[in-house]
């Protein structure tokens, strides 16, 4: 019964995703970046991940669609795909080439390998498995993405700081 | 109930969509977009497998890997503002410096 909603959903975020890729405007597809992530935080909710869910909508949505549309802003795009082009003849092998590798992604999940049932009855649902997770087994990494995310804070200050001379 | 395979399935669509966003654009930005395509992908196989295993490992990986991308836009939207500030124009056919 959840697969209409499924469906929808995913028809949703098909066509957001290959908006983002083809269209010109970045400020679409900054747009449609949103509404693609806010599409898979739903689908999140539908693997009963909820506080996936919310991260999604609160990082991904809030946070680093922000920040592009800032660069968007600082940077004035729109001229960059105007000039010549030295790898047209290459750029249109892309598409038999992603086709290639999504038939072979499709053919593996129909191994037999991928063909799990139901979920496993004891299947997590809501937080507390997560939470227990993260301070149990995945301490350390938990403790370790800390540093990574000051050492990015203090790169992209320095990066970006006007030289003072 | 949906099965998970189809929620893996959806993520390989959204991954190769997002493989052709950084072949065929020559925008920074946009190839930068698309490869926040490909993370999202990657997490929804990672939420959709740790649900028909029966675990949250899948979900404590998809939750490091948000942390990760989140650090990685910061510092990527910043050089590609110090390289818009450097050269005034942005395509990343032309940066090309480096080449060996």
């Amino acid at each position: 019964m959840q697969i209409p909603g499924f469906l929808l959903l995913a028809v949703l975020v098909v066509a957001t995703a290959l908006g983002v890729v083809l269209l010109r405007n970045p400020i679409h597809a900054v747009l449609l970046l949103s509404i693609n992530l806010a599409g898979v935080a739903a689908l999140y909710l539908m693997l009963h991940a909820q506080f996936l869910a919310l991260i999604q909508v609160i990082v991904y949505a809030g946070a680093i669609a922000v920040l592009f549309v800032f660069a968007i802003m600082v940077l004035i795009p729109g001229k960059e795909e105007t000039g010549p082009d030295p790898l047209h003849a290459q750029r249109w092998l892309a598409v038999p080439l992603v086709g290639l590798l999504l038939l072979e992604v499709l053919l593996i999940l129909r191994s037999s390998a991928f063909q799990a049932g139901p979920p496993a009855p004891g299947a997590p649902t809501g937080v507390e498995p997560l939470y227990r997770l993260l301070l149990t087994d995945f301490l350390f990494p938990f403790e370790v993405t800390s540093v990574l995310l000051l050492a990015a804070f203090v790169g992209v200050m320095a990066l970006t700081k006007k030289k003072a001379s | 109930m949906v099965p998970p395979s189809y929620f893996v399935a959806l993520s390989a669509v959204l991954f190769a969509i997002g493989v052709l966003g950084v072949l065929i654009r020559r925008d920074p930005l946009i190839i930068f977009m698309s490869i926040e395509l490909m993370l999202n992908a990657a997490n929804l196989a990672l939420v959709a497998f740790g649900r028909a295993h029966g675990s949250a490992d899948g979900q404590a990986l998809a939750l490091f890997v948000m942390a990760v991308a989140a650090a990685e836009v910061a510092v990527g939207l910043a050089i590609i503002v110090s390289i818009f500030q450097l050269r005034r124009r942005l395509s990343v056919d032309e940066l090309s410096v480096m080449r060996g």
